[in-house]
């Protein structure tokens, strides 16, 4: 399965996964310190910046999460890999 | 709730077959400082934690099973090509007679997951001890794995989780000073 996937899978993906790393940071930092506006403000900004970077992933690979717009009418995506195991 | 996202947390590479450094792996997907162990852990004490750590154990735990998935990833990916034999020479011989290529929740050797591994005492601070001493552990189990281990594309996602148990240690022990100062505010007429 992973043979037939193009780089840029592979570049699009890592660039989700460091964006949603600082988000997953930024969480636990926030839970501890709540009143950080700065903290907060650079979590909005990632947040953005990752919900950008999975609308161009799923309109080219697919639905990467539940509740994502399903863009082919005819066939549900979602059910289909690869799954992360299979990267 | 929870939602699925069809991605890992961090990315695992394998560099070869290997079903031992898989076998040694298993102690953190289904051993007593796992990743599952960790996700019920917390995602159970949170119900009667103080509301200003619900929060963190909420988000921790949801992190905890990210992890278990890195680490299933790691283990499928170093035993989907071995054969029976290689299997049986890793020691896994037993574990391929009951479950074949299947993961399964065990540790290193072999004994299957118990609640027993994981507390809720109901008291915050034992319970937030508890969670501190299950990350030290936890990095600790990643930091053996590293020695034992000669994949470097591997060993790469393994010093992430590592890394992760540090973090996740530290935010515990902030939340032991936030119960802390909250009780010592109380005292105060």
């Amino acid at each position: 399965m992973n043979k037939t996937l193009p780089q840029e899978y592979y570049k699009q993906l890592e660039e989700i996964q460091v964006a949603d790393f600082v988000l997953i940071e930024l969480t636990l930092y926030l839970d501890t310190h709540p009143t950080d506006t700065q903290a907060i403000e650079q979590y909005n900004q990632f947040a953005h910046y990752s919900k950008q970077l999975k609308e161009k992933f799923e309109s080219a690979f697919g639905p990467l999460q539940q509740g994502s717009l399903n863009r082919t009418p005819e066939f549900w995506a979602w059910k289909s890999g690869p799954w992360p195991w299979q990267v | 709730m929870w939602s699925y996202e069809k991605k890992l947390q961090y990315p695992v590479k394998v560099s070869t077959c290997n079903p031992t450094l898989a076998k040694y792996l298993t102690e953190q997907y289904g051993g007593a400082d796992g990743e599952l162990a960790a996700a019920l852990r917390y995602l159970n004490q949170r119900y009667t934690i103080p509301e200003k750590v619900i929060g963190l154990l909420t988000d921790i735990g949801t992190e905890e099973f990210a992890h278990l998935e890195m680490i299933a990833t790691m283990i499928y990916k170093l035993t989907k090509d071995a054969t029976p034999q290689q299997l049986r020479d890793a020691g896994l011989g037993e574990h391929y007679v009951a479950h074949d290529s299947a993961l399964f929740y065990n540790n290193a050797a072999g004994v299957p997951f118990t609640a027993s591994y994981i507390q809720a005492k109901g008291d915050p601070i034992a319970d937030l001890y508890e969670d501190i001493a299950a990350e030290e552990k936890a990095r600790a189990t990643y930091q053996w794995i590293i020695d034992m281990s000669d994949d470097p594309d591997l060993n790469d996602s393994l010093r992430f989780l590592r890394e992760r148990e540090i973090i996740h240690s530290q935010r515990f022990r902030e939340a032991v000073e936030i119960l802390k100062e909250e009780r010592d505010r109380k005292k105060i007429f």
